[in-house]
């Protein structure tokens, strides 16, 4: 968008400029993104309310969480609680909004309660499309899980894999693109054959991919066959990966070309931007939010600001590291914007690890800059961790995952 | 809550009591998703530890592959040197705050 669709869309509800109250910012959401905008945005200016609505008292992080799933990490350590977020002087509600009215600029939580803002941050994760894949329901979640949202459904997956006998079938499914996390479908297949080889070695795994290309495919194959020779099979789009139809009783997996009995089951299903973002008119119909790149306001709501997973980033993949970087642009834009400046043009980073086995990592990271509307990779810089890397290398970028996991929890909830 | 409260937690996310992200450089916030500004002991160091011709020399070896890295040759490709020198002036700048 032109910097003058950017100020033009500025506006001082009517309210506010009679009363010239300090001006209110709701962030719903209190992930990577929203919690760490909220906490950033009342860093930037401390006269500015802010208020952040989180449906649970309690966030479990999806980084690590393959690990969890393998064995090697209590599901403990990926919880984290709002009390420093409180302590930062940010209201911070355990509610679910339920109606976002736009045009009076008010957010409804599902108690009744209405809250006023001035500017809105709409942060709110993806929701699972439970209508993509017949026969994949919640219902059939409980046998055959995704484990896309960290929790109970990890600790699922994990009770299955344990209870399954030497010499058993994984077969787990992967989503075409967009989705969460592009190369978490590989690691959790990676960490997985660890588990695998380390307990029930003759037990084998088949994933199946509506796609025929993924992220840092070149170094998960070439892990694959060092670290699990035979183990792991890849079914591509064009080798009859996509899964057609899920047959629970029996734990099948439906595919064009055939089918695939299960012992374990971990359908990824097709994803969408969280409900609420349909609900405040931010996602179009792809089922995603389109947002201007230098501000991520909403191209569909003017006063709406939309991060993380949820938008449609361009060139940025849905990470945590990706929404954490939107939220430091979002939150001095939002606080721009509330002081009547226009925001500059960022440039924005991620890097996303992934564990192929404890001491073995690999990235993917990328700068980006708007262009054209989107997003764009900044070209010659990113890319992947060298094919032909030593082992220490590796072991290197296994601790820097680690790191950045601490780092970034602590920024965010610490 | 007491101010010293609040200035302890926001410094994490902050940089600085009364230095803003509004004024920082492209490019400066996102550092954080991985480094913090005062130290800590981790295998990332920390962005205070440098002074700013530290970071300028630091990152052109990066960028040009002259120093062996996992991670930063690929992020300091995106990266022009009056890029560099801003985010490094203004690191530097956060610090001596
Ligand atoms: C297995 C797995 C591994 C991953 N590994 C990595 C990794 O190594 N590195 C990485 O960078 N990323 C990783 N990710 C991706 C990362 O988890 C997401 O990209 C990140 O969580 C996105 O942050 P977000 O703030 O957009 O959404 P979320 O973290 O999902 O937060 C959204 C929040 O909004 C709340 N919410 C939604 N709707 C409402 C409502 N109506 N009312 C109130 N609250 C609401 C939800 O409860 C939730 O807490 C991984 C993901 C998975 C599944």
């Amino acid at each position: 968008m032109a910097a003058g669709g950017v100020l033009a869309a500025f506006g001082i509800p009517a309210a506010r400029a009679a009363t010239k109250a300090a001006p209110r910012v709701v962030v719903i959401g209190g992930g990577f993104g929203g919690a760490s905008c909220a906490r950033l945005i009342k860093g930037e200016d401390r006269d500015i309310t802010v208020t952040l609505v989180e449906a649970n008292s309690t966030y479990i992080a999806c980084p690590f969480s393959n690990a969890v799933i393998a064995g090697l990490r209590p599901l403990e350590q990926q919880k984290f609680g709002y009390d420093r977020v409180r302590a930062a002087g940010i209201e911070v509600i355990h509610r679910k909004v339920t109606a976002v009215d736009t045009k009076q600029r008010t957010v409804r939580l599902d108690d009744g309660k209405q809250l006023a803002y001035d500017r809105l941050v709409v942060a709110p994760g993806v929701e699972l499309r439970f209508d993509a894949i017949p026969g994949y329901n919640e219902a059939a979640a409980e046998v055959l899980p995704h484990a896309w949202k960290a929790g109970e459904q990890t600790l699922l997956l994990r009770r299955q894999l344990e209870a399954m006998k030497d010499g058993g079938v994984v077969v787990m499914s992967a989503p075409a693109n967009p989705f969460r996390c592009p190369p978490g479908p590989y690691e959790r297949a990676s960490l997985i054959a660890h588990y695998l080889k380390t307990h029930k070695p003759r037990s084998k795994l088949i994933l199946l991919d509506a796609k025929d290309a993924f992220s840092k495919q070149k170094l998960f194959e070439a892990a694959w066959r060092e670290l699990y020779p035979g183990m792991i099979e890849w079914v591509s789009l064009s080798s009859g990966g996509n899964v057609t139809r899920i047959e629970t009783d029996t734990r099948t997996f439906v595919t064009e070309f055939g089918s695939h009995v299960a012992d374990v089951g971990n359908v990824i299903p097709p994803q969408r931007a969280a409900a609420v973002a349909a609900l405040a008119g931010v996602a179009d119909q792809t089922g995603w939010c389109p947002v201007d790149p230098v501000s991520f306001e909403s191209t569909l709501q003017p006063g709406v600001h939309v991060i993380g997973d949820a938008i449609i980033a361009g060139g940025m993949p849905k990470s945590a590291f990706s929404a954490n970087s939107q939220a430091r642009v979002c939150a001095t834009a939002v606080v721009d914007l509330l002081r009547e400046r226009k925001p500059a043009s960022p440039k924005l980073i991620n890097t996303c690890y992934s564990l192929v086995a404890p001491d073995y990592g690999i990235s993917v990271a990328g700068v980006y800059q708007p262009a054209n509307g989107l997003l764009t990779d900044v070209p010659g810089a990113g890319g992947v961790s060298a094919l032909d890397a030593p082992k220490s290398m590796r072991a290197q970028e296994a601790t820097y995952a680690e790191a950045w996991f601490k780092t970034i929890t602590h920024g965010v909830f610490g | 809550m007491s101010r010293l409260l609040y200035t302890l937690v926001a410094t994490t996310l902050v940089v600085a009591p009364g230095l803003t992200w509004a004024a920082s450089p492209p490019g400066a916030a996102s550092c954080l998703g991985c480094h913090t500004v005062a130290a800590e002991g981790g295998p990332v160091p920390a962005l205070g530890s440098f002074t700013a011709e530290q970071m300028v020399t630091a990152m052109q070896a990066f960028r040009s592959g002259s120093r062996p890295a996992t991670v930063m040759n690929r992020i300091a490709k995106g990266f022009s040197d009056e890029e560099i020198k801003a985010i490094a002036d203004w690191y530097a700048r956060s610090k001596s705050k």
